[in-house]
């Protein structure tokens, strides 16, 4: 059987002396759309944050791409391929849009995305390209972080509750982007706190409580009652 | 109901370093008895490192305000006091403590101004104040103008009957106003003002938002630490005999000294000064020699010490032995606690 | 005419000062950091510049071309090896750690070249002046190095605000730990940042050494010229910074034609004046 694309076997992770993942597994196919869920403070943006390398784990918990990076530091990760667009957005408050759009591709990846492409899928920033990026509006700036990350041209692409704070109108615009992106060649991790969003958008769902998978599946297959247990703890 | 806890201060390894503090204190007043001018020299010397790198250290390692323009306290005390000597007549113990309510009373602007800088810029403004400081000293001719000015021998034989006694003297009023800075230190520490220090030290915005008052707590240390400084810079001039805007203000001998015992020594911690004190005497005494590499190697030790063991000497001993000299530990004991101390 | 003439001097001296101020500004808004250092690496430059001099018999001011690059290397050192283990959310190991270096580097001076006072020569260049109206003058040296210092400010805002590094800069100090998020390594960042720093620092070192006696023991007086100008200027502005460069020389220069004596107190006057009235400076970045 192939590898997958991203392997995640049994990751610890810590906050000085808190244990916030506990044996964590988790893989993405090519292609794939995982989705991640569960209750604030679950470890779900932990879990996103080792494997973007801003959190360092053991070298052989994360495998990407066939080899071994959990001790890589962030940098050096977005280099091989993998992007977070972060929770909360983190824009950089003094950079306009497309110079946030820039950073993303300083990494220099080759790739299908680029400012033209980019503009292309979220026309609304083109208009507003050298505008300060914290002067738009929340949904706007979600498309100038997703925008960002893409940039870098990602085999992977992580996004850390990009819904939170969004209108469901907005909710719907930006997810319906997703399969353009998915499209042109990268898997997804999606995590989210819209349980039905997540279920829509992705293929296979996992659900931690408390830093440990509590339920894994097929997001066609769980019902409605497994999540909740999973969800809160039964 | 009644109250359910007591909090203690003490500890065994406290209570012991109580008991060799007493001792010592005992020896060191006696030391007109056994030591020679010199050995009087040098302790006094000791003193007032002690108690300058005390207050540095109540005001950087504990109130979060790093100043590297102490040396303007040092040298305001020393100008008052040959002021207030020279030009208006007064007994030059008495000048002592009028020294640091001036720069208590000083302070007070100083504050209102540095304040509105943070971290790094207020270390560099308070530079500048004392920069100020000498500045205008100089201007005074009065007191001797840029060459300073020696204490006219009328005053120095008016302090006592002797030149051994006037000698005596100072060393004894050295000894004491070292001993009463520590003691107010750990008084300080000891009450709510060194609790709310505590808070601060550790998080700032938690302390504030736990309601202390961080900018009033700040201020008080600040204008006390000015007027401990200044006293003792009273002091260390008052038995110089002669004074200068260059000594009186001088960075290397005031601030660059003083953080180097206390960084040595261990900040944040009321022992340290002690240690990084002595251990600073001791470098000196072997490599003084050496002029400016001694400089030099002190300025390296203090770098190596801030990477490698940013609490210092004293604070790698406690991490290890969880030992304190002075009582300022808090620990709860609740009423119906079966155990003994 | 007199007046005219002293008002002219403290301007084109506050260029020197603004130019002590841009390395100091620069470090602090990429990775909040004050370096207490700074001073004396201008008086290290000023040194580099006699050793250049002296071994390649250069005119002072074409041995810039091999003072900054080494001021710059050494910038770089520096953070990748020293600085950058001080970093982080306490702001007692920088502050202390650049005070040892401070310590060190002038005693390092003061043992290699002893107390001497020190000049470069650059040759007639240094007496030239020209004149600009009945009884105004001004020297060719200290225009030749407000010019040096406005097409510095002007080329570092070009390198902030046009290039890719520049936006790396600005992006790592709006936020450090997404900035690496997006493949930026800190570290690089800001031994880059410190090496552009010292690169300034060259350049200001070289006029000091020319137009100054200069001896191991004036760092610490620069450093307080340079944050005097960054505090009148306002933190954010690298034009600011030239205001209150010149700002702080001319009080300067008022100062001393009242009193000789006077010359550095009433620099310091405008200094707690401005952080009396207007602490955010007089062109503080208008924060969105």
């Amino acid at each position: 059987m192939p590898e997958p694309l991203l392997d995640v076997r049994a990751l610890d992770a810590f906050y000085g002396d808190f244990q916030a993942l506990f044996g964590v597994s988790l893989r993405v196919e090519p292609g794939e759309v995982v989705a991640v869920i569960g209750a604030n403070g679950a470890g779900k943006s932990t879990l996103l944050n080792c494997i973007a390398g801003a959190i360092r784990s053991s070298r052989d918990t994360i495998r990407f791409d066939g080899e071994a990076i959990g001790d890589q530091p962030a940098h050096a990760v977005v280099g091989r391929g993998i992007a977070l667009v972060p929770e909360g957005r983190r824009l950089f408050a003094s950079l306009s849009v497309e110079e946030n759009l820039l950073i993303g591709g300083q990494v220099g990846r080759h790739g299908p995305w680029n400012l033209a492409r980019i503009y292309d899928l979220f026309p609304v920033l083109a208009e507003r390209r050298h505008v300060p990026s914290t002067s738009l509006s929340g949904g706007q700036q979600q498309m100038v972080a997703i925008g960002r990350a893409l940039m870098s041209n990602p085999k992977l692409l992580l996004c850390d509750e990009i819904s939170l704070g969004l209108a469901p109108i907005v909710v719907r615009e930006v997810y319906a982007r997703l399969s353009a992106i998915v499209a042109e060649g990268s898997s997804l991790i999606i995590v989210e706190q819209d349980i039905v969003q997540a279920l829509k958008a992705a293929g296979r769902v996992y659900c931690l409580q408390e830093g440990r998978v509590a339920l894994t599946g097929s997001a066609g297959v769980l019902t409605r009652e497994a999540i909740s247990a999973a969800y809160f703890g039964a | 109901m009644s109250a359910a806890f007591q909090v203690e201060h003490a500890s065994r390894s406290s209570r012991i370093g109580m008991a060799v503090f007493a001792v010592a204190l005992i020896a060191l007043a006696a030391a007109p008895a056994w030591g020679g001018r010199d050995d009087l020299r040098l302790l006094s010397e000791i003193y007032a490192y002690v108690a300058l790198a005390s207050l540095w250290n109540l005001l950087a390692g504990y109130a979060g305000l790093v100043s590297v323009g102490q040396q303007a306290y040092v040298g305001l005390g020393g100008y008052v006091l040959f002021a207030s000597t020279i030009l208006f007549g007064m007994p030059p113990l008495v000048a002592v403590p009028v020294a640091g309510v001036i720069a208590a009373v000083v302070a007070l602007p100083v504050a209102g101004l540095m304040f509105r800088l943070r971290g790094h810029y207020f270390a560099i403004g308070t530079w500048v104040v004392a920069e100020v400081f000498r500045l205008l000293s100089s201007q005074v001719s009065a007191l001797g103008g840029g060459s300073g000015i020696s204490l006219p021998a009328g005053i120095v034989t008016s302090m006592a009957s002797s030149r051994q006694m006037r000698e005596f003297l100072i060393y004894w009023v050295a000894l004491a106003l070292v001993v009463v800075v520590l003691a107010a230190i750990v008084l300080l520490l000891r009450s709510r003002y060194g609790l709310a220090l505590t808070a601060i030290r550790d998080n700032e915005l938690a302390a504030r938002s736990s309601g202390i008052d961080v900018t009033r707590t700040k201020l008080v240390v600040y204008v006390l630490t000015a007027f401990g400084t200044a006293m003792v810079g009273a002091l260390i001039f008052l038995q110089k005999l002669r004074i200068s805007p260059d000594t009186a203000f001088s960075v290397n001998d005031w601030t660059a000294f003083v953080i180097f015992i206390t960084v040595i020594g261990g900040i944040g911690r009321v022992e340290g000064p002690i240690i990084g004190t002595i251990v600073f005497f001791l470098l000196r005494q072997t490599l003084a020699d050496l002029g400016s590499l001694y400089l030099l190697m002190l300025g390296a030790v203090a770098i190596a010490v801030m990477l490698f063991a940013p609490k210092g000497i004293w604070g790698l001993l406690v991490e290890r032995s969880g030992w304190q000299l002075l009582p300022l530990e808090r620990r709860l004991r609740l009423a119906a606690d079966p155990r003994t101390s | 005419m007199e007046w005219v003439n002293i008002i002219i001097q403290g301007v084109l001296i506050g260029g020197l000062y603004a130019m002590f101020a841009a390395g100091l500004a620069l470090i602090f808004g990429v990775m909040r950091l004050v370096n207490i250092a700074h001073g004396d690496l201008i008086v290290l430059a000023a040194y580099v510049a006699l050793m250049t001099t002296d071994t390649l018999g250069l005119n002072p001011l074409l041995a810039i071309v091999v003072v900054v690059p080494i001021m710059a290397a050494i910038g770089y050192g520096l953070q990748r090896g020293l600085l950058n283990r001080t970093l982080g959310d306490d702001v007692l190991p920088p502050l202390l750690v650049t005070f040892g270096l401070s310590v060190i580097i002038q005693n390092a001076l003061l043992e290699l070249f002893t107390a001497d006072s020190r000049r470069l020569k650059a040759g007639a260049i240094e007496v030239a002046s020209f004149q600009v109206g009945e009884g105004v003058w001004i020297g060719v040296l200290p225009l030749l190095q407000f010019a040096v210092a406005i097409a510095v400010i002007a080329g570092l805002q070009l390198l902030f605000y046009r290039t890719a590094l520049g936006r790396a800069f600005r992006a790592t100090s709006d936020d450090q730990s997404v900035a690496q998020l997006m493949g930026l390594d800190n570290r690089h960042i800001f031994a880059l940042a410190m090496a552009l720093s010292l690169a300034v620092v060259a350049v200001a070192g070289v006029f000091l050494a020319v137009r100054t006696n200069f001896d191991p023991a004036i760092g610490p007086a620069r450093l307080i010229f340079g944050f005097e100008a960054v505090i009148i200027g306002g933190l954010g502005s690298m034009w600011g910074t030239l205001a209150g460069g010149i700002i702080l020389g001319v009080s300067q220069a008022i100062g001393a034609q009242i009193n000789p004596g006077w010359q550095l107190l009433a620099g310091h006057l405008a200094f707690l004046v401005i952080l009396a009235v207007r602490p955010e400076g007089l062109f503080p970045k208008v924060q969105t």
